[in-house]
């Protein structure tokens, strides 16, 4: 009854990881040929850093038409930001940094009585996109990563005030990216939206890809809370009962240092993060995101509000 | 051991009326293919023990807080699984009619489609549509998903029933490849493994069929249509000073360098030159040479001639230019609430053209109970119908049938940008419907 479908792969199969690394190059086209402002959120995490990947070959031999932005918490790990630094040296790319820290120091907002500061994020955010009236603005997200994210476009149409209506999106056809706006309003793209954390670790190895240390196995002062290896650092100290012991760790995500746990791991290679988390029995933000636990809509409700 | 390095995707949407099953169905299909980590099943178990009830499949995707509340999907929830054999990625569309954009959305690059039926209630208008949208966009293979079997005592009636009236409006839409499997969502009956509960039906397992269905006809076959997005200029003091490439994604055929070409609108003859692809490193961004590039990939092409070509050009094979054209008989599926009616000025989106349009003619709408045409003065929301138009710019455009890049288009309102519906160019001959 399937005997007629039956299709063995051939040389002219495009494979995964091809297919999505051409669909990711035809919307950074898409967007240097139909916007007038676009920008690259730039967060020295590995999504951010295959998006950038994917950007470059996207315009070779020219260089990436895009401007960075980095959203900056203050409780970066340093390691990530001279990992950002560098690239930005290296390639000559324009950096833009919205800093939460300053917004905190000048009164614009008031630190959260959990100390995190992944959500504080969203006004600096949308202030750095109105001031530079940026139309375009690329994230790293990925469907996979959150059931919110699971519902958005490819293209994805933001309001004035920078937010997402869920319930209202514009039918996306084909490859028909649909980049029209009106005045003070702005597209998110998210040219990851078909990758899985897995087609990204591939990838990595694949390109050999460069990532900072910290996504690595390395050993690291933890302490155990809600389930998360959290570092001993600047931005969090080991409450009451919380013991802090040595531990070999690698991060899945990066984060709010606060609040971005860490997962025992022995992987000091891509291929070896492939095995990894080919076999990891918990998501990627389960794992490492307290934020991402508060509620049941917590990332709904953010990036209603204009987040990532 | 299959990997993405040398497994193909495979893009799956379902359809079907309003609580036919369809989130249930992928949910268990996740479940069942052990594509859902422990993090994921305890959310859905806490979520579905504070409702009073059993574990409810369908808060696997339906993930948005107004889609809970109301137990409907509202929206595509996209989710990835793999098995040893490919990839999938599956587009868990809606069924209630106001949503209807949403699975057109959903459907428009999908490989397969699986319409489900209630098989308490059989075939509803909502499956007509569906049926008639997959028909329209020539999805390669529809499977129809008589669910809910469980609920009418595994009666091989009831299925054969609806698996014959559907046959027949398959027929009627030119679906050519119709597979039928009768399930139980809810159970996992026919999902992953063929169920004992159905020992009359001795066809293959959902998965099963997925697994061996083969992607997009290949394209890579067919005259070469190469939509030039983005011309890139690197401007500088190096071996690329003089570099002109013309990005883009190979729409379909395959483009080897020596190639005759034709360069539309304009229409000027050239060879192909070059064909590159990024080779980026830490510190260097450079290209590399290949021979050819098949449909699918994005590459960026050069030309022997200094011609002006820009984004909206169209590179085709020599021997098989489509020409170009300024009016066009096409079939729309309209998304919008505002109506249609003769005379309205929209944009067009063809290829990599934005153009202005306007709508010449309503030649007539689909009818969902008889599945023929009949007159209509516009369009109103979810309609599916027939128009003709007049466009500003000369469009290098093939009927959908025989390219669905090249053949499709977007209508857009110019004035706030809404998608306004969804365009498949007819055939010159004859009528798509
Ligand atoms: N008994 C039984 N119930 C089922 C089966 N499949 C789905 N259901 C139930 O039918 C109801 C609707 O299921 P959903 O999966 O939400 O339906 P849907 O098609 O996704 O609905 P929309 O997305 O809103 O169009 C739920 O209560 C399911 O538990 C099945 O095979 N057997
Ligand atoms: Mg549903």
């Amino acid at each position: 009854m399937t005997a007629t479908l039956e299709a063995p792969l051939n040389a002219h199969t495009v494979t995964e990881l091809d297919a999505l690394e051409s669909e990711s190059i035809f919307v950074f086209r898409e967007v240097a040929a139909e916007f007038e402002r676009p920008v690259v959120l730039f967060s020295g995490g590995k999504d951010s850093i295959v998006m950038l990947h994917l950007a470059r070959k996207a315009f070779a031999p020219a260089g990436v038409p895009f401007t960075l932005l980095h959203v900056d918490t203050g409780h970066n790990f340093p390691e990530v930001l001279a990992y950002r630094d560098n690239v930005v040296e290296q390639l000559g790319l324009r950096l833009e940094v919205a800093s939460v820290e300053d917004y905190i120091a000048d009164g614009r907002l008031r630190e959260r009585s959990d100390g995190t500061r992944n959500q504080l994020q969203t006004v600096p955010l949308l202030d750095a996109i109105n001031q530079h009236r940026f139309d375009a603005v690329f994230g790293g997200g990925r469907r996979d990563e959150e059931r919110a994210r699971a519902k958005e476009r490819i293209f994805s149409l933001r309001d004035e005030f920078g937010q997402w209506d869920p319930r209202n999106q514009r039918p996306e056809l084909w490859s028909l990216y649909n980049g029209k706006h009106k005045p003070g309003e702005h597209v998110r793209v998210f040219p990851l939206s078909n990758w899985t954390e897995l087609d990204v670790w591939n990838y990595i190895a694949r390109e050999e890809i460069p990532l900072p240390s910290i996504y690595y196995a390395h050993e690291r002062d933890v302490f155990e809370r809600d389930g998360m290896l959290l570092a001993v650092g600047p931005y969090s100290q080991p409450r009451d009962g919380e013991t802090v012991a040595p531990r070999t760790v690698r991060y899945r995500t990066v984060g709010d240092m606060s609040c971005t746990g860490a997962v025992s791991s022995d992987a000091t290679t891509a291929a070896e993060v492939v095995v990894e988390v080919a076999a990891s029995t918990i998501t990627e933000r389960g794992a490492t995101r307290a934020d991402d636990r508060a509620s049941e809509a917590a990332m709904e409700d953010r990036k209603r509000e204009g987040y990532f | 051991m299959s990997s993405p390095l040398n497994r193909q995707l495979l893009r799956l949407a379902t359809a079907g009326s309003v609580d036919d099953g369809k989130s249930t169905l992928v949910g268990r299909l996740l479940h069942d293919c052990k594509a859902i980590l422990a993090d994921q099943i305890a959310h859905v178990k806490t979520v579905s023990e504070a409702r009073g009830g059993d574990f409810d499949f369908a808060l696997l995707t339906d993930g948005l807080r107004a889609e809970r509340e109301q137990g409907i999907t509202i929206d595509v929830a996209y989710r990835y699984f793999a098995t040893d054999k490919r990839s999938f990625i599956l587009a868990d569309c809606p069924g209630h009619v106001q949503y209807t954009r949403n699975t057109v959305t959903g459907a428009s690059t999908a490989d397969v489609v699986i319409i489900l039926v209630d098989a308490r209630h059989g075939v509803l208008e909502q499956t007509r549509r569906h049926l008639a949208v997959a028909g329209l966009l020539r999805v390669p293979h529809v499977v129809l998903a008589v669910n809910k079997i469980d609920l009418v005592d595994y009666d091989e009636s009831v299925y054969t029933g609806i698996a014959k009236e559907v046959g027949q409006l398959a027929d009627q839409l030119g679906i050519a490849d119709l597979k039928t499997i009768p399930v139980s969502a809810l159970v996992g009956d026919n999902i992953v493994t063929r169920s004992e509960n159905t020992a009359w039906y001795d066809g293959p397992a959902l998965l099963e069929v997925l697994e061996n269905a083969n992607g997009r006809t290949d394209i890579s076959g067919r005259a070469l249509r190469f939509p030039v997005q983005y011309v890139i200029r690197p401007q500088t003091d190096d071996e690329y000073r003089d570099y002109r490439g013309y990005s883009g994604t190979v729409a379909s055929g395959t483009v080897s360098v020596g190639d005759d070409v034709i360069v539309l609108p304009a229409g000027r003859r050239t060879t192909v030159s070059g064909i590159d692809r990024a080779v980026v490193s830490a510190t260097a961004t450079a290209v590399a040479e290949r021979p050819s590039a098949v449909a699918g990939e994005a590459v960026t092409v050069r030309l022997a001639d200094n011609l002006d070509v820009a984004r909206g050009s169209v590179i085709v094979a020599a021997d098989s230019s489509p020409g170009t054209r300024r009016e066009l008989s096409a079939t729309v599926a309209w998304l919008s609430e505002r109506p249609l009616t003769v005379g309205a000025r929209l944009l067009i989106k063809h290829t990599t053209t934005t153009a202005q349009a306007i709508v010449t003619k309503i030649a007539g709408v689909l009818d969902l109970d008889t599945l023929g045409v009949i007159d209509a003065a516009g369009l109103d929301l979810n309609d599916i119908g027939k128009v003709q138009l007049k466009i500003a710019a000369p469009l290098a455009a093939d009927p959908y049938s025989s390219n669905n890049i090249t053949g499709s288009f977007l209508l857009i309102d110019a004035h706030d940008g809404w998608t306004l519906a969804a365009g498949m160019i007819d055939d010159e001959e004859g009528e798509l419907l």
